[in-house]
């Protein structure tokens, strides 16, 4: 009785704080409004939504052996506690993607966006995590992608693969550009960023060769360093010759990124990328708490109105209307394909009893979702004009300051010369104008919450550990993604002629290698050299790659279900990827049809061109406008290619699906058989 | 609350952040292997923590 009374209050509440986030027309409101709105929700998904899922749609069985229990082999198959696993698998899925998101959607003002993140989270990202972490766990472990060709077939199975390769090409550059942009002349982010890399060094050498394996003694040496590289960058900032040789352009810091890429790659992991990977995670879960904390301490006024004038489409972040873009551009936090490959990953191999799916699953997207919130708050407590000046190309408001603030202050956003010298003054940077790609205004606002909650004084300090830390997990991903882009190009290589296939075969490690990072790295120096920012045409193509790849996630989910003869609850993951097709689809349409240029890309190549025949364009424009033409119209091909790859694997779901309905032969349940939990019990005893 | 509790409660964030930092790792591997594989000596420290690596970063570990 009394529990009933308690979940009805929650949901009064939060049926109380969303309405009142979304008829809330004043000045300002405070973020309160949102934290409480978002607990709501969360809770009442968890408590009821996930469990129903788990219980009747998966038909979760705590009595069934997980692998960990049938096949613990002390190394990677190991019964582990559900919060440790909670832990590892929050750590995995949780990347810069939820913090750059929002901050870009913040465009559309603080209310689509928030809406799209807790109602995709609960219904859409939260399901589609842990019905994957769910199946994969029947399945020994077993990859999406193995998944897919197991239950629907080869098709499926080839579509899988070649979506994973492409989102982690596009995904690889945009996040490298979202670092360039992080740190072009900025002497004391570039020098904060390059010493994480000696340091990350540093900690490999002790944790391989002085103290094997003790991940905490390195991680607080390392984060000890790391934060004195941040203080250390002040010092870099304020010494005259220092300052010249880390002011780069972007193209040298493209190069450098690029270069390092290369090398994290073919390095053994040791080295480099597993030391940095675990300060990147201490320093990941510490932020995000402390943020947490902030938030809730210093109770922030939203400056952002609930709603902008640019849902119809002329943002000048990127351009678009509000349908399909809001639900494009906010992919991780509310719903990421991504999070199918991990969840079908390391994790499924951990955990100890099926029930603790629902806690792992749903509860870590939880958690993720919430720190997309808590990124859009730190996006819209600015001032709005502030907000744009930062997040606006040069190529929409202007190139020089003067031109920039009154462009942006025609629009209603009121923003002056002074207040962004002021700032940028106080952040410890030379300039807070056109810094595109969503880590700078994040930064600004992460400092200006921690600074006023943990001390005023420090707020240059805070600007640059905010930057570090988006730098250092960026970078992770970075290596993380091209070596598993280099993995699977040996795979498929290596049915073309064998020794490709080697994973360890020095010439083949190479060129695989060579291959992914020229994939990535011409997408980021197209980026870099666009005047409009690069990110305005690499976010959206991420967006529709991850959304395609949890259309895949979705599709092998749903097919399985009605496999498997549950086609009444088969709505449960076959609504999000209806919602998701028709997402995906229209944003491709919009992109590659739309005779908007800031919208269509071929749109956007014709009038380039028009403008190079007719001599109207500056040289120095003139000079790199063939290479944007053509990328322009590589990029409306793949937009296709994409969407076209989502399509074959629906209509393959639907097939397979037909097929099991009318009782026809479909590939075999690839469950592994059902052992009871207290037979692998009594036997360790025995042993 | 009494200082036994207390200590115990200690201990247990203790082992916690220690199975989070994967520090636990390589004493779990040793109670497996003195349980599954007596007789044969087990992978030293550093063995261990060079194929955990190599195991961990051949897949998809990391997200965006």
């Amino acid at each position: 009785m009394l529990r009933k009374a308690f979940w009805i209050l929650v949901a009064l509440v939060g049926a109380c704080a969303v309405g009142g986030i979304a008829l809330h027309r004043g000045e300002t409101i405070n973020a309160m409004w949102i934290v409480v709105a978002a607990l709501c929700i969360y809770s009442l998904g968890y408590r009821f939504y996930s469990a129903w899922v788990a219980a009747k749609v998966l038909s979760v069985d705590p009595t069934r052996a997980t692998p960990a229990l049938r096949l613990n082999n002390g190394r990677d198959f190991v019964p582990t506690h559900r919060w440790i696993v909670f832990g590892h698998h929050f750590a995995a899925i949780a990347g810069p993607g939820p913090l750059i998101g929002p901050t870009l959607a913040a465009q559309f003002g603080y209310l689509p966006g928030t809406l799209w993140i807790l109602v995709g989270g609960v219904l859409g990202g939260c399901v589609q995590d842990m019905t994957i972490l769910f199946l994969s766990t029947r399945r020994n472990g077993r990859s999406l992608g193995q998944m897919a060709r197991d239950e629907l077939g080869p098709v499926g199975g080839f579509a899988a693969m070649l979506g994973t390769l492409t989102i982690m090409i596009i995904l690889i550059a945009v996040l490298g550009l979202v670092v360039v942009n992080a740190m072009k002349h900025s002497p004391w982010a570039t020098s904060t960023v390059f010493a994480t890399i000696p340091i990350a060094v540093l900690v490999g050498l002790y944790l391989r060769n002085i103290r094997p394996g003790r991940v905490l003694e390195g991680s607080i040496i390392g984060l000890a360093l790391l934060l004195f590289a941040v203080v250390g960058g002040g010092w870099v900032d304020s010494h005259p010759a220092l300052r010249e040789l880390f002011n780069l352009q972007g193209k040298p810091l493209a190069w450098f990124v690029i270069g390092y890429g290369f090398i994290a790659a073919v390095l053994p992991v040791w080295l480099l990328l597993a030391p940095r990977d675990y300060l990147s995670t201490f320093l990941k879960l510490g932020t995000v708490l402390l943020l947490a904390l902030a938030v809730i301490l210093m109770r922030p006024e939203i400056h952002m109105p609930a709603v902008t004038q640019f849902i119809d489409g002329s943002g000048p972040i990127f351009g678009g209307s509000l349908f399909p873009f809001v639900f494009i551009t906010i992919a991780c936090g509310a719903i990421s394909g991504f999070h199918a490959l991990v969840s079908s990953g390391t994790t499924p191999k951990l955990i100890g009893n099926e029930g603790d799916v629902r806690l792992i699953g749903y509860g870590s997207m939880m958690l993720e979702s919430g720190v997309a919130v808590m990124a859009m708050i730190a996006a819209t407590l600015l001032q709005p004009g502030v907000y744009f000046a930062i997040n606006s190309a040069p190529g929409i408001v202007g190139a020089s300051a003067e031109a920039a603030v009154a462009t942006i202050t025609s629009w209603g956003f009121p923003v002056t010369v002074d207040q962004m010298a002021f700032l940028a003054k106080e952040m410890g940077e030379s300039t807070l104008f056109a810094r595109t790609g969503g880590a700078p205004s994040l930064a600004v606002g992460m400092a200006s919450i921690f600074s006023s909650a943990f001390g005023e004084s420090m707020l240059a300090i805070w600007y640059h550990f905010a930057i570090m830390f988006e730098a250092v997990f960026i970078l992770t991903t970075l290596d993380a993604g091209t070596r598993v882009g280099r993995f699977m190009l040996q795979d498929a290589l290596g049915h073309v002629w064998k020794p490709m296939g080697e994973t360890s075969w020095y010439p083949s490690v190479l060129i695989t290698s060579a291959l992914v990072v020229a994939g990535w790295g011409y997408f980021l120096y197209i980026g870099v050299v666009d005047p409009n920012g690069g990110i305005n045409i690499l976010w959206p193509l991420f967006g529709i790659a991850n959304q395609l790849l949890a259309g895949i996630a979705l599709s092998v989910a749903t097919g399985i279900l009605i496999k498997q003869g549950k086609l009444r609850y088969s709505w449960v993951t076959g609504v999000p990827l209806a919602w998701l097709a028709i997402v995906t689809t229209s944003a491709t349409w919009e992109k590659v049809v739309s005779g908007d240029p800031r919208i269509g890309f071929l749109a956007a190549a014709d009038q380039m061109a028009a403008r190079l025949a007719s001599g109207s364009m500056p040289p120095e424009q003139a000079a790199v406008a063939p290479q944007l033409i053509f990328n322009q119209r590589l990029d409306a091909v793949l937009a296709v290619m994409l969407s076209a790859i989502l399509w074959v694997v629906i209509a393959d779901m639907v097939r397979v699906s037909l097929r099991a309905v009318r009782g026809r032969p479909v590939p075999p349940n690839s469950e592994a058989p059902h052992v009871h939990i207290n037979s692998i019990k009594i036997g360790a005893e025995a042993a | 609350m009494s200082i036994q509790r207390l200590t115990s409660f200690f201990g247990l964030a203790w082992s916690m952040i220690r199975s989070l930092a994967t520090d636990d790792a390589y004493d779990k591997y040793l109670a497996h292997h003195a349980q599954a594989h007596a007789g044969s000596p087990p992978m030293s420290r550093r063995a261990f923590y060079m194929k955990q690596q190599q195991s961990k970063w051949t897949g998809v570990s990391r997200c965006c």
